[in-house]
């Protein structure tokens, strides 16, 4: 047990009591079972507020074993304070051990972003969800989406994207933009940018998505079709980006805009921290990026 | 004759003992409107919501004719083949648009709804189609990404309609669809209704309590007091001769007003 362990002695392995775990795992695989359900779960109380990820943060403690290898990331970054808050919680309470890498972790929780390096079978992708009901916009009663979905009477979901198109001239939806699961259940992805839509698409990766306020669970098991909803002439197009990274080049990443100073200088950045590391470490220097040589070279 | 569209037999239906309705048996044509007329309390919206399948009877059965031809129970569908037939084979025109629409879309997307609903994955041509509805039910075509709050309560009425009529239904159940309204503005609606009916071709099953509104729109009435059917027949012979004493008090109390 870790130094910091040791302060949260008393608390069960990952904070949550076997019990819970058990309860949180059953509707996991109920989840994996029927691609796209939601499936209800007794969210527990968490030493977070709701809107930290708490149902992500209770999917990831029950899924989360001594020898896993365990990300965080807030809007792609390993370092905003919800992602260290979090990580910080698993290291305490589990005493696992943590990473930036993406391709090094085996569980990686998340908000807002899917990382840019493929995801690979042995690794599982938990997202932080605030509001899993899709169709929640245009039908607040609950007794009527739930019926929508054992019926599949998803028209609604089109009547959303059909007011876009007329309210916009094209679908204004970038963030959390539906799908359809497995050629079955409509889903919400939760609010990463639809960059990331085709990510989820017969990814590798098991997809389990937790919200702890609303109380649900639901999951993409590896290899699952997930289709983006369109219109046959309104066809969903990924976000696309005019210009490279400015520290890393990158032409196919997402891209945050980052003020550079107070008098209106800006770029745009990969928004996956890591990967934009990484790509500099490999010797990829975009517009207004200096080159990262390595220690022993830069001594020749 | 035709085969009939709808066949109720023997419909019964009381709440913790007060009586809804009781031993309501009629049949209903294509193409034929059948007024259900009485006074509030009367049992008529109780007949409307057993008929819509929205409210299960006591007792008795409500047959309808689908489109391949089989008649089957509506109480024996499926709830998805219930909702199915609730949004394709049917129409619903609320008195209270606001029951009938939805509030936060635009009049393209009220219309559009069931066609989106059905599988049209064509927004160019949803549109046209809400374009022509439009017009159809003479609202300018320009309003197309209006809400219906921006509508007048005849405009809500009209828009109603064409969203339920773009599927191209049967059978459509209408319950109060004038009231509320300004005379002058039901006068026109009731003229739409009834040039939308002939050229369609439409059964209607229309509840009222305005003996002028089934008097103008339907071949045949049903009258109701206290639950039960007192007096049946076509629309002029019940209006011009009404048989029972009930009847006769309504048609007189309408002359008098
Ligand atoms: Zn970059």
């Amino acid at each position: 047990m870790s130094a910091t362990a040791e302060n949260y002695r008393g608390y069960n392995f990952a904070y949550l009591d076997e019990q819970t775990k058990r309860m949180i795992r059953r509707a996991i695989l109920k989840a994996i079972a029927i691609p796209g359900y939601q499936v209800p779960f007794a969210s527990r109380e968490m030493p977070m507020p709701y809107g930290w990820g708490t149902g992500g943060v209770q999917v990831t403690a029950a899924i989360l074993g001594p020898d896993d290898i365990l990300k965080v990331i807030d809007q792609g970054a390993d370092d905003t304070t919800n992602a260290v808050s979090i990580r910080q919680f698993f290291e305490k309470t589990a005493g696992v051990q943590t990473t930036t890498e993406t391709g090094k972790a085996t569980i990686i929780q998340t908000r807002h972003r899917i990382p840019e390096a493929t995801l690979q079978d042995h690794q599982v992708l938990v997202y932080q969800v605030p509001i899993p009901e899709p169709l929640r916009f245009l039908e607040p009663r609950e007794t009527e989406t739930r019926t929508m979905h054992a019926l599949a009477e998803y028209g609604l979901m089109h009547v959303k994207l059909y007011e876009d198109i007329a309210q916009h001239g094209h679908i204004a939806k970038t963030y959390d933009y539906p799908v359809l699961v497995a050629e079955r259940y409509v889903m919400a992805p939760s609010p990463i940018p639809k960059f990331d839509n085709p990510k989820m698409h017969q990814s590798g990766a098991l997809q389990l998505f937790g919200a702890g306020r609303e109380k649900r669970i639901y999951a993409i098991p590896p290899h699952t079709e997930v289709v983006s909803l369109d219109f046959e002439d309104h066809p969903f197009e990924p976000t696309k980006f005019t210009e490279p990274c400015a520290l890393c080049g990158a032409l196919d990443s997402y891209l945050d805009e980052v003020i550079t100073d107070d008098k209106g200088g800006r770029m745009f950045v990969c928004s996956d921290t890591h990967h934009c590391e990484s790509r500099r470490a490999e010797g990829h220097v975009g517009a207004l990026g200096t080159p990262i040589t390595p220690v022993t070279e830069a001594a020749e | 004759m035709n085969d009939p569209l709808l066949v109720v037999e023997g419909l019964a239906k009381s709440y913790g003992g007060r009586m809804g309705c009781a031993d309501v048996s009629f049949t209903l044509e294509p193409g034929e409107v059948l007024a259900i007329v009485g006074e509030s309390g009367s049992g008529k919206t109780t007949l409307l919501n057993l008929i819509s399948g929205q409210l299960p009877p006591d007792q008795g059965r409500v047959a309808y004719r689908m489109r391949d031809g089989a008649l089957r129970n509506i109480l024996d569908l499926t709830e998805a083949e219930r909702r199915f037939l609730a949004r394709t084979d049917w129409g619903f025109v609320h008195q209270d648009a606001r029951n009938g629409l939805r509030m936060g879309v635009s009049a393209g997307g009220n219309i559009g709804e069931r066609l989106m609903g059905i599988g049209d994955r064509h927004y160019g041509k949803i549109r046209d189609v809400a374009l022509n509805w439009l017009d159809r039910v003479e609202i300018d075509p320009a309003r197309i990404d209006d809400k219906p709050g921006q509508f007048s309560g005849g405009m809500r009425q009209r828009l109603q309609i064409a969203r339920n009529l773009v599927t191209n239904p049967r059978l459509v159940f209408m319950d109060e669809p004038t009231g509320g309204l300004d005379v002058s503005v039901q006068a026109r609606l009731l003229d739409l209704i009834r040039g939308l009916v002939a050229e369609l071709g439409l059964a209607v099953v229309l509840v009222t309590h305005d003996l002028a509104v089934a008097r103008l729109l339907s071949h045949r009435i049903l009258v109701m007091k206290g639950g039960y059917v007192i007096e049946a027949g076509l629309t002029d012979r019940v209006l011009d001769d009404p048989q029972e004493a009930y009847t006769q008090l309504l048609v007189s109390s309408v002359l008098a007003a």
